[in-house]
C-alpha cells in the first residue's frame, strides 16, 4: 500500500499530501507521523494540504488529531494551504478545527513554526492561529 | 453526457468511497455549471455518506444520476445499504450524534452541504439516503 | 376545432406573399410609430419577410393546430430570437406580440377575398388562422418574459458582487466593507470573494467592517463567524470592525457570541491592530518648520 512521504527539513518534518486519501491511508499517515516525530526528534511538523480538494469530517478530524499528538510529543504542528472551497465546505459541515494552527502556504507555515519553536529569536513570523 | 445518465457503484471498501466521490467530481466538472464550492460541498457530502455505508451499513451501493427538472440541472446520489438501519433519524441527524468514533457530523453535516436530503431507514433492513445538488 | 376540409391558408399565403408582406409591414409600422428609434424600417422589412417565409413553409408542411411539431421549429426559433432581442432593446411585451398579431389583418383580408362566397369555409379558416397566430403571439410573450428574467437574474448577481468588494489596505492586510443586510446568499459571495483574495494576495489578516450593516442579530453573527472560521482555516486572521454603539448594545442584549474573534469599534482601530500583528509601526513625523 502506498504511503504519504514524510520529509525531514532541519528540525522540522514536512508532510505534503499530494493524493486524494482514503481512510486507511490517513490512519497510516497518523502512525507514521507520530513515529517520525519521536525518531527524528522533530521540533515542528508542517502538513501541506494545498493539493487536497476534499477534506471531509474524517480527514479533518485526523488532521486535528495529528496536530494534537504532535503537541503531546513536545513539538508544534501547522496545517498549511487549505483551499478556499475546502475551507468553506468544512465550516458548513460544522467542523471548526480550533485546535489546529494554520498558515497560508509552506513559507508562512515555516515562519510560524520558527516563531513557536524559538520565541526569543529574531524571526518576525506572524502567521495566524492562536497566539 | 447530460441529464438521464446514471451509474451504480459498489460501496464495500475505502477505495470504493474514493472512486464514488471522484466520479461525482468528474460529472459535476463536466457539466460546467457547478461552481468549485458547489462541487466541493457535494463531493464532501458523498464522502461522508459513502463512509457511513461502508462503516455502519456493512457495505452497499451508490447510484449517481444527472437530472433535468423544470429547467434546473441536478446531480443526485442515492446511498443504499442493507445494514442495521437507524432507529431514530431525527436523533441521528443531530450534530454530535455518533455511533462510532466519529464526530457525528456525517448526517447532519451532509444535509447542510446539499440542496435536497432524503433519508429512509428501517431497523434490521437497511438505510437509503438521497442527496441532490441543483443548479 | 379542426376541419375535414384541406386548409387553403398555406396556398393563399404562398400565392399572395408579396402583398400580404406589404400590408403587414404597414400594420406594424402604424403600431410602432412611437418606436422608430428602436428599429429601422429596413430592419423590420427584412425581419418580416423572413418570418413570413418561414411561416408559409411551416403552414405548408406542418399542422395548423399544433406549433410544437418539428415543422414549426424554425418559426419558433426565429420568434424566440426576435423576442429576445426586443426584450433587450426595451420593447414592451405587447409591442413584441403585436408583430405576430398584426399579421391577422392582411391575412384575414386575403381569406375573405378568396373564400368570400363560401361562408362556412371562411369561418373555419379564420378560426384556424386566429388560433394559430394567437399561439405564436403568446409564444413571443413567453420568450420575452424569460429573456427579461435572465436579465434580472444577471443584474442581481452583478449587484451582489458590486456590493462586496475586497480591498487591499496594506501588504498582507485585506478589508471587506460590508454594506446592507447579510443573508446566507450574501455571506456565500462575501466568503468566496474574501477567501479567493486571501489566496491571491497572500494576506494573513482580513478586516471585516460592518459599519454599513444595519442590524446584527444572532443569524448575521453566525454568518460573520462562518466567514471568520473559513479564513482562519486557510491561515488568515479576521478582525471585525465598525461596531457602532447601538450594535454593541444589541449584540450583548441578544447574547450574540463572537468567540475569540477580535472586534474593534472602527476600521482605523482594526488597521492599527493589524499593524501590530504584522509588526509595523506608524510614526508621526515632526512637523516641518
Amino acid at each position: 500500500m502506498d504511503r504519504i512521504p514524510i520529509i525531514k527539513v532541519g528540525d522540522f518534518l514536512l508532510v505534503s499530501i499530494q493524493v486524494d486519501m482514503h481512510d486507511r491511508l490517513v490512519m497510516s499517515l497518523q502512525d507514521d507521523l507520530t513515529t517520525q516525530v519521536v525518531k527524528a526528534r522533530a521540533k515542528g511538523v508542517l502538513i501541506d494540504i494545498s493539493s487536497l480538494d476534499v477534506v471531509d469530517s474524517f480527514i479533518g478530524r485526523m488532521l486535528g488529531n495529528m496536530a494534537s499528538m504532535t503537541r503531546v510529543l513536545g513539538a508544534e504542528a501547522v496545517v498549511v494551504g487549505m483551499r478556499p472551497a475546502v475551507a468553506t465546505t468544512i465550516v458548513e459541515l460544522g467542523l471548526s478545527l480550533t485546535n489546529v494552527r494554520t498558515a497560508l502556504d509552506v513559507d508562512k507555515g515555516m515562519a510560524v513554526l520558527r516563531a513557536l519553536v524559538n520565541p526569543a529569536g529574531d524571526e518576525g513570523g506572524h502567521g495566524s492561529g492562536q497566539n | 453526457m447530460g441529464p438521464g445518465r446514471t451509474e451504480t457503484f459498489p460501496l464495500r471498501t475505502d477505495e470504493d468511497v474514493l472512486r464514488v466521490r471522484q466520479t461525482v467530481r468528474i460529472w459535476m466538472v463536466e457539466q460546467r455549471t457547478f461552481s468549485l464550492v458547489e462541487q466541493t460541498k457535494m463531493v464532501t457530502a458523498t464522502s461522508e455518506l459513502g463512509r457511513n455505508v461502508v462503516v455502519h451499513g456493512g457495505g452497499g451501493t451508490a447510484r449517481l444520476e444527472l437530472l433535468s427538472e423544470g429547467g434546473r440541472l441536478g446531480i443526485r446520489v442515492t446511498f443504499q445499504d442493507q445494514g442495521p438501519g437507524i432507529a431514530s433519524i431525527e436523533q441521528a441527524s443531530r450534530d454530535g450524534f455518533t455511533t462510532g468514533d466519529g464526530l457525528g457530523l456525517g448526517l447532519g453535516g451532509s444535509k447542510r452541504l446539499v440542496d435536497d436530503f432524503e433519508i429512509a431507514s428501517e431497523v434490521g433492513k437497511g438505510t437509503r439516503v438521497t442527496i441532490t445538488k441543483w443548479k | 376545432m379542426t376541419t375535414s376540409r384541406q386548409s387553403r391558408i398555406a396556398e393563399i399565403l404562398t400565392r399572395h406573399e408579396k402583398p400580404i408582406l406589404e400590408e403587414w409591414l404597414r400594420e406594424q409600422l402604424d403600431a410602432l410609430t412611437a418606436r422608430q428609434d428602436l428599429i429601422s424600417e429596413s430592419d423590420l422589412r427584412i425581419q418580416s419577410a423572413e418570418f413570413l417565409g418561414l411561416f408559409t413553409s411551416a403552414c405548408r408542411a406542418g399542422s395548423l393546430t399544433d406549433i410544437t411539431t418539428v415543422e414549426w421549429k424554425p418559426v419558433q426559433d426565429f420568434l424566440a430570437g426576435v423576442s429576445r432581442s426586443r426584450a433587450l432593446q426595451g420593447f414592451s411585451p405587447s409591442e413584441t406580440a403585436t408583430v405576430v398579431f398584426s399579421l391577422k389583418q392582411p391575412l384575414f383580408a386575403r381569406l375573405r377575398k378568396e373564400l368570400g362566397a363560401d361562408a362556412a369555409a371562411l369561418a373555419d379558416e379564420m378560426w384556424t388562422a386566429t388560433v394559430l397566430l394567437d399561439k405564436l403571439g403568446l409564444y413571443t410573450t413567453e420568450v420575452f418574459q424569460k429573456a427579461r428574467e435572465e436579465v434580472i437574474k444577471r443584474q442581481q448577481l452583478e449587484m451582489l458582487e458590486l456590493s462586496t468588494p475586497v480591498v487591499k489596505l496594506w501588504d498582507g492586510v485585506l478589508a471587506v466593507p460590508l454594506i446592507g443586510t447579510l443573508d446566507s446568499v450574501r455571506t456565500q459571495v462575501v466568503m468566496d470573494n474574501l477567501l479567493q483574495s486571501i489566496v491571491e494576495t497572500g494576506s494573513t489578516i482580513a478586516i471585516v467592517d460592518i459599519t454599513g450593516v444595519p442590524t446584527v442579530d444572532t443569524l448575521v453573527a453566525q454568518h460573520l463567524l462562518k466567514t471568520v472560521s473559513a479564513a482562519r482555516l486557510m491561515g488568515a486572521q479576521c478582525i471585525i470592525s465598525g461596531i457602532r454603539p447601538q450594535i454593541a448594545q444589541t449584540i450583548v442584549q441578544l447574547g450574540v457570541e463572537f468567540g475569540d474573534v477580535v472586534t474593534k469599534a472602527s476600521l482605523a482601530d482594526a488597521l492599527a491592530h493589524a499593524f501590530r500583528l504584522i509588526g509595523c509601526t506608524v510614526t508621526r513625523q515632526a512637523p516641518r518648520a
